[in-house]
């Protein structure tokens, strides 16, 4: 608006942003374990290594919790949004950039120099730096000494955990933020970390069991199926629960919760958005614009997603004929059948896809039918390219700029500047594939209490996803929305309790139509309901 | 057809919008106020922190051009209904068909001495925001006059900021006018948990000034005198109206309107804040200044402007208002009175914690339920408008209570708790075979 008064920028206003002391332990003690890092980093070397990699870790770990406790503990239970968009770090200012440009220097680092980290580059020579300074707790649990993954794998974790709790302390009046909060911190300290860590450690195929297709897009890399092919029992049980999780775990689950049971309840990303990414939150774009973008890019890199791994397979099925009970023809049938289910459902399940336009159908039902083409017809021409790429190419390609660019440099390192889900929301195929069951097969919905929204705006700014739910609310219409994890966040910070994460079976088709609070009926009047 | 309507606050904005949603009238907005529609309840977050102006704004900036729905800035000075025009302060002349009045309500200011001081604001327009905000640099107290729902925001305003409140409050308990003896103690008493000074039975005599015109401090009935940098004057608001001194429509405290919400002039309307009804439906007062009427008022008129053969009423319902003090939620459904008359029975449940209470009002004689009051826990107002317009009994309503929260999920149940007031108030035993949930709710509405 053009004439808004400057005065009404409050930043730079008196904000009282005061630390009590509690505060300031915490974060003296966190940045002793942020020196540590720092000084293995630039390769000072101390005395008892083993010793200070622990001072660090649990520094950084007790600090990031004492910090929350000291916030919020002394303050009656409620929401705390107070200076939010008032404070440097958590509305783009100056501290906001410095957290991003470290975050993305690491980033950077650590998928495409690793070596700057101290990962020993030639065989035999011992890790420096802060990969180095990992080396023993890696002992300890896998028998070997660490990689820069270890090193980003325990961070992450310690994290998650910190952070976990301070978020719990910051809700500690909302128990389903509470609940969601300690199960995304059990899986991340015990699926994501510890489990694969030991299984490798009794030299056994290590995996993060909940880590699955397309999120986790290397499960179906010919090195892995054959890795967990080879290794017994455990390894075969691994693949087909993989499997199993795609097509039977995830559906039903997401059918009767929502995506929010893998989104805000398990995934490691998502873990990490909702705690340490938890300050950041109301960064996301809420324009319209913003969702057209978002719509556009992640269906793309579910679509690329798809074609890589199809590619994958099929040059796998073809190069390994007889190994495996599994031929390529049954694979390739098996994959054909759910491209084509998925578009014949389209059209054959008009009341489901209500409201999606028919070019969005075509243009989908295109694309299945493309792949398919395609994949027929490296097939029948028997070559290893499919859609005349390598697949080598293609996994290469999708791992750099997807899976290295998009979820890690940006995903995270972005989070004080485009909120803490921009991964979750433009980039993961994962999500995309959740979201679109969610929004036609799920029981899913946000209610909206009747009248009593009042156009505030704290559940659009605070929704992670950048989903204008005040847009919903106001006009009295169920949120049901693809994107949505789940997190109820909007409904936390609502101040006229107008919104409800709920399920019910009875209404799964008509969920988004109801409009609740005005309708003007020319006998009786405006009334509500 | 020209449509011009002066206020652009939720009535003036939803008439507009159903305007263009029924019709191809061109539309004009005026409002002096600022150019975006923004949410008025949603100031005090905008001085906390919690949002930026900007996210108080429900629409886009390219919603209205897309819309056609013009938006002037400028002050109506006058209105000339024989010639169908308006003049702004500017003198610029704009000429309509038909008109709505929707500018909204100001602060009550009751002539106490120095109440037009520098520092002294109320909390209504985005200029009373800037006021605060620039006051408070370096502010070392602020006092707060009028315990109502407006002057308990701006002490959370403050508080939000570190700047310690006095807040001066006339009743014996805070908002005694509107919440029953129980919920107003537990406000009291979350006030007092906070660090809000609050002084109940404390009138304010005058505000002090310094030779600069600034108010400087206070003195109430009692003769106390409390130094501060900041007066907030929140005793209620009342409809903004002053400009429509002799223009001929007609005025009591606010704009009279009939059930179509004309005025006595044809053609001009008038809606929200400020209008006053002349017949206000049964229990409802002839001005009720909140966000859902004027919401509900925009349609209605938007309805009658379009469709002038067939005008409905405007009818809104049952009456249902939310709020938060602090960090406890309140919802109201239906006939809650804090001095309860002789028939109304009431079954009250309040939480150890002193911070979540259930009040379920009924008839002594019918039994059949009058209204709901919540704090601290959310109803499903769906729910408690079917049972209200069924005329369920207490007991009907006893048995299917699960069905009317609306807490999120995981959230302690305190149905049972409930069920046993009953029973050691009555002697009655009731049994709820239903569970929380939206499957059970679907089939109760019928849905
Ligand atoms: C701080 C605060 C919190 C509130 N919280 C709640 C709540 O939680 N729940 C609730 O139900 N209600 C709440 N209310 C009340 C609610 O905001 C009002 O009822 C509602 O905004 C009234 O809308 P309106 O469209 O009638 O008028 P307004 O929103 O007041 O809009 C009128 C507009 O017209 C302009 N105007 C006036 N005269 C002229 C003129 N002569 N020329 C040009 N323009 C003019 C005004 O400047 C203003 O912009 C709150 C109010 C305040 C101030
Ligand atoms: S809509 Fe609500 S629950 Fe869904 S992602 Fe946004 S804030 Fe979370
Ligand atoms: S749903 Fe709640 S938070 Fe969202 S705009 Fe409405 S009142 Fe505000």
């Amino acid at each position: 608006m053009a004439a808004v008064n400057p005065s009404l920028s409050l930043i730079g206003a008196r904000t009282h942003q005061v630390l009590n002391a509690g505060q300031k332990g915490a974060l003296t003690l966190t940045g002793i374990g942020l020196l540590l890092l720092f000084l293995a980093f630039f390769g000072v070397s101390l005395p008892a290594p083993t010793v200070w990699l622990v001072v660090s870790l649990l520094a950084l770990g007790l600090g990031g919790a004492w910090y929350g406790w000291a916030a919020y503990r002394q303050l009656p239970a409620g929401i705390k949004n107070n200076g939010v968009w008032l404070a440097s770090l958590t509305s783009r200012g100056i501290l906001g950039w410095l957290t991003a440009i470290v975050l993305t220097g690491f980033y950077v680092l650590l998928y495409f120099f690793p070596a700057h980290l101290g990962l020993a580059t030639v065989a035999g020579e011992a890790n420096q730096g802060i990969v180095g300074f990992f080396d023993p707790l890696s002992r300890v649990l896998n028998g070997n000494p660490a990689s820069q993954w270890f090193v980003y794998g325990t961070l992450y974790t310690v994290a998650i955990l910190a952070m976990g709790v301070k978020f719990i302390y910051k809700y500690r009046h909302n128990r389903y933020q509470v609940v969601r909060t300690l199960s995304v911190m059990f899986f991340q300290l015990g699926f994501a970390f510890l489990i694969p860590e030991i299984l490798s450690a009794l030299q056994q195929p290590s995996m993060d069991l909940k880590n699955m297709w397309p999120l986790n897009y290397y499960f179906f890399y010919d090195w892995n199926i054959k890795k967990l092919a080879t290794s017994g029992g455990l390894g075969i049980f691994m693949l087909g629960w993989g499997v199993a999780m795609i097509f039977v775990v995830s559906p039903v689950l997401t059918y009767l919760y929502g995506k929010r049971w893998y989104c805000s309840w398990v995934c490691g990303c998502g873990g990490l958005a909702e705690t340490a990414g938890d300050p950041f939150r109301q960064l996301s774009d809420k324009s319209l614009g913003a969702w057209k973008v978002e719509r556009w890019v992640i269906h793309s890199v579910l679509v690329l997603a798809v074609i890589m791994t199809l590619a994958v397979l099929h040059s796998f099925f073809r190069s390994n004929p007889a190994t495996y009970w599994v031929t390529r023809e049954m694979f390739l049938g098996v994959a054909i059948a759910t491209l084509l289910g998925v578009a014949l459902l389209l059209w054959l399940r008009p009341r489901v896809f209500k409201g999606v336009p028919v070019w969005v159908k075509g243009l989908a039902t295109v694309l299945l039918i493309g792949i398919v083409v395609l994949t027929l017809q490296a097939y029948l021409q028997n070559q290893s390219r499919i859609f005349g790429l390598s697949s080598y190419k293609l996994r290469e390609w999708y791992g750099f700029y997807i899976g290295s660019i998009f979820s890690g440099v940006i995903g995270v390192g972005f989070y004080p500047i485009f909120g803490s889900r921009v991964w979750c929301r433009f980039g993961c195929p994962m999500a995309a594939i959740l979201g679109l069951q969610q929004r036609f097969f799920s029981r899913f919905r946000i209610t909206v209490n009747g009248g009593q929204c009042i156009s505030c705006g704290n559940c659009s700014t605070y929704c992670e996803m950048g989903i204008d739910v005040r847009a919903y609310a106001q006009r009295g219409q169920d949120v049901v929305r693809a994107s949505c994890v789940g997190c109820g966040i909007c409904a936390a910070v609502c101040p006229r309790g107008v919104l409800r994460l709920e399920n019910s079976a009875a209404d799964v088709s008509t969920r988004a139509a109801a409009l609740r609070t005005l309708h003007l009926d020319p006998k009786e009047g405006v009334r509500l309901l | 057809m020209h449509v011009v309507i002066i206020g652009n606050g939720i009535s003036g904005i939803t008439a507009a919008r159903f305007i263009r949603k029924h019709s191809d009238f061109a539309i004009t907005v005026i409002s002096n106020e600022s150019d975006e529609f923004f949410s008025r309840t949603a100031l005090m977050y905008v001085y906390m922190g919690h949002m930026r102006l900007r996210d108080t704004q429900p629409y886009e900036p390219g919603f209205w051009k897309k819309n056609r729905i013009d938006r002037k800035r400028g002050w109506v000075q006058k209105i000339d209904q024989g010639d169908r025009v308006l003049y702004l302060a500017d003198g610029e002349r704009i000429s309509y068909d038909r008109l709505i009045i929707a500018t909204g309500s100001r602060s009550n200011k009751f002539g106490w001495p120095g109440q037009d001081l520098d520092r002294v604001h109320g909390l209504y327009h985005l200029q009373d925001l800037e006021a605060m905000e620039a006051a408070s640099a370096g502010l070392e107290r602020a006092v707060i006059v009028g315990g109502g729902l407006i002057g308990v925001e701006m002490a959370e305003m403050f508080h939000s900021r570190h700047i310690p409140v006095t807040f001066l409050v006339r009743e014996t308990s805070f908002w005694d006018i509107v919440l029953p003896p129980e919920e107003s103690a537990m406000i009291n008493r979350h006030l007092l948990e906070q660090g809000i000074d609050l002084r109940l039975n404390t009138e304010l005599r005058e505000v002090v000034g310094d030779e600069q015109g600034r108010a400087v401090g206070v003195i109430t009935q009692s003769g106390e005198e409390i130094a501060c940098g900041f007066v907030g004057l929140t005793a209620g608001v009342s409809p903004n109206i002053g400009f429509l001194q002799n223009s001929g429509i007609e005025v009591k405290r606010g704009v009279l309107v009939d059930e179509n919400l004309q005025t006595n002039i044809p053609g001009i309307y008038a809606v929200g804040d400020c209008a006053e009804m002349r017949t206000p439906q049964p229990g409802r007062r002839p001005i009720e200044a909140v966000w859902y009427t004027g919401r509900m008022m925009g349609e209605t008129v938007a309805h009658n402007i379009c469709n002038p053969d067939t005008p409905v009423a405007y009818n809104p319902g049952i009456w249902f208002n939310s709020a938060k003090f602090f960090d406890i939620e309140y919802q109201v459904y239906g006939d809650i009175r804090a001095q309860a008359p002789a028939n109304h029975r009431s079954l009250y449940w309040e939480h150890p914690d002193g911070r979540r209470s259930i009040r379920i009002v009924y008839d002594a004689g019918t039994e059949v339920v009058l209204g709901f009051n919540v704090m601290g826990i959310r109803y499903r107002h769906e729910v408690c408008q079917h049972w209200l317009a069924q005329k369920a009994t207490i007991e009907t309503v006893l048995c299917e209570l699960p069905l009317a929260n609306f807490d999120p999920e995981f959230f302690p149940a305190y149905e049972a708790f409930v069920l046993a007031k009953y029973a050691q108030q009555t002697g009655k035993q009731i049994q709820t075979n239903h569970r929380r949930g939206l499957r059970e709710v679907l089939t109760l509405l019928g849905k």
